[in-house]
């Protein structure tokens, strides 16, 4: 069974790339479009990783994270940021509210987001 | 301060031009009216006050009168100190927004970019290759920029990221170094570095002092031509860090001198060379350095190189 990877992102080309990358790495991707959708999706099926941009719509990435770790069947499933936002404020704030690992998408090449998925999936 | 600052200062009226305020929002200029009514109140006050003396009911209204309009000249100073306030705040949060908005798309190019070239997608003719790697090196100018602006911008609201540590100037010079290895290798370029074993640590900002001797490596390394050669050299003088990196690169035109740490000034060179950069980082490194009360400052001859220095206090823990 290859593992599920759950990317919550409203960039459909972000998607579409991932997707790609990920397929050929192994792994299975289930996108979600808004915050609310990532939501319902990592509930139902119970991702291995999520993947997860801040600027959302209907529901923004910190709910997502309250939201996730607050609820027993999800609370364990690691979660990587992925967003643009780079304030220090925000960085403390998702971790507070339990992200495993925080990148800026800017100071990553798409090589280095997946050995750091790669790792958080060992 | 010198002569052409102090004049810069007294010249309300350029200070109002350079805020872009019509001088009834500019504070300045209402700072000087302020003074100036002050200063004729006072003489009116002495001058009614020894002409109405057996009337004190006359000279207690007359100088309501003028309280008053004391009271709404402040009010109107206050409102464009606000105004001035708020422009700044709309800026950075402009800057931000902009920049997080620019970045979004830089990213999904970035890596779309990076999906065809890896190969992954089938094979690419070298033809091809050498199209992608000029978009690639474009996406990394407009990345940099964006960084850049972003630097700037919390640099001016005094929001930039700060950590005050002990630093080791030679370890984070080394680790600097390090980091540009495959650079310095591709390009040929060899680099020296000394200190003194006994350099003492300092208490400084580690990243926004890191930020700048990057910022003059990438320079140096930036306008080499061809093997080259930096030398990089650091050590106490007085009570001071005195840091030194030293290229035998393009250096600048004289004519260009005056304007280099000017932001997004970019010498004749550049276009000469065609080297790639912002115009901010000089800008940069200079707003940091006399952030932590230090100096920079430069020599340079064309053709034969250029020479980067700046010291800073040493403060011990």
């Amino acid at each position: 069974m290859p593992k599920k990877i759950l990317f919550i992102e409203d960039e459909s080309a972000l998607q579409k790339t991932f997707d790609e990358i990920l397929r050929q790495e192994g792994y299975e991707m289930i996108s979600a479009l808004d915050g609310e959708s990532g939501v319902l999706l990592a509930k139902t099926k119970k991702p291995d990783l999520i993947l997860l941009d801040l600027i959302l719509p209907k529901m923004n990435g910190f709910e997502v994270l309250a939201e996730l770790k607050k609820d027993e069947e999800t609370k364990s499933i690691p979660i990587i940021v992925l967003t643009n936002l780079e304030g220090l404020i925000d960085i403390n704030k998702a971790i507070e509210l339990g992200a495993t690992t925080y990148l800026v998408k800017s100071q990553y090449s798409l090589k280095e987001v997946l050995d750091k998925i790669k790792t958080a999936l060992e | 301060m010198n002569k052409k600052k102090f004049f810069e200062e007294i010249n309300i009226f350029g200070q109002c031009r350079r805020l872009n305020l019509s001088l009834w929002q500019c504070p300045s200029f209402l700072f000087l009216i302020m003074g100036l009514i002050i200063i004729l109140s006072a003489l009116f006050t002495y001058f009614i006050g020894n002409r109405y003396i057996n009337d004190p009911l006359l000279v207690a209204l007359l100088v309501l009168a003028l309280s008053t309009i004391l009271l709404v000249i402040a009010f109107f100073i206050t409102q464009s100190f606000e105004k001035l306030a708020e422009a700044a705040r709309l800026k950075t949060e402009f800057i931000n927004i902009v920049s997080h908005q620019l970045n979004t798309p830089l990213s999904n190019l970035r890596w779309a970019t990076e999906l065809l070239t890896s190969g992954r997608l089938g094979p690419i003719e070298n033809k091809q290759i050498e199209y992608f790697k000029i978009i690639k090196e474009n996406i990394d100018r407009m990345k940099d920029l964006i960084s850049d602006l972003i630097i700037v911008s919390k640099l001016e609201s005094n929001n930039l990221f700060s950590e005050i540590k002990e630093v080791s100037f030679p370890n984070l010079i080394q680790q600097l170094i390090k980091e540009f290895e495959p650079l310095l290798q591709a390009s040929n370029i060899v680099v020296s570095f000394s200190s003194p074993k006994d350099l003492p640590k300092t208490l400084t900002d580690a990243f926004q002092l890191k930020l700048v001797i990057k910022n003059l490596l990438e320079n140096s390394i930036n306008y080499l031509r061809g093997k080259g050669e930096i030398n990089i050299l650091v050590e106490k003088k007085g009570e001071n860090f005195y840091f030194e990196i030293k290229d035998n690169g393009v250096g600048i035109p004289k004519k260009d001198q005056k304007y280099i740490f000017k932001k997004f000034f970019r010498s004749e060179n550049v276009l000469k060379y065609q080297t790639q950069g912002t115009g901010l980082g000089l800008y940069i490194c200079k707003s940091i350095v006399e952030k932590l009360n230090g100096t920079i400052g430069f020599e340079s001859v064309e053709n034969k190189g250029s020479k980067f220095w700046f010291t800073l206090p040493l403060f011990r823990s």
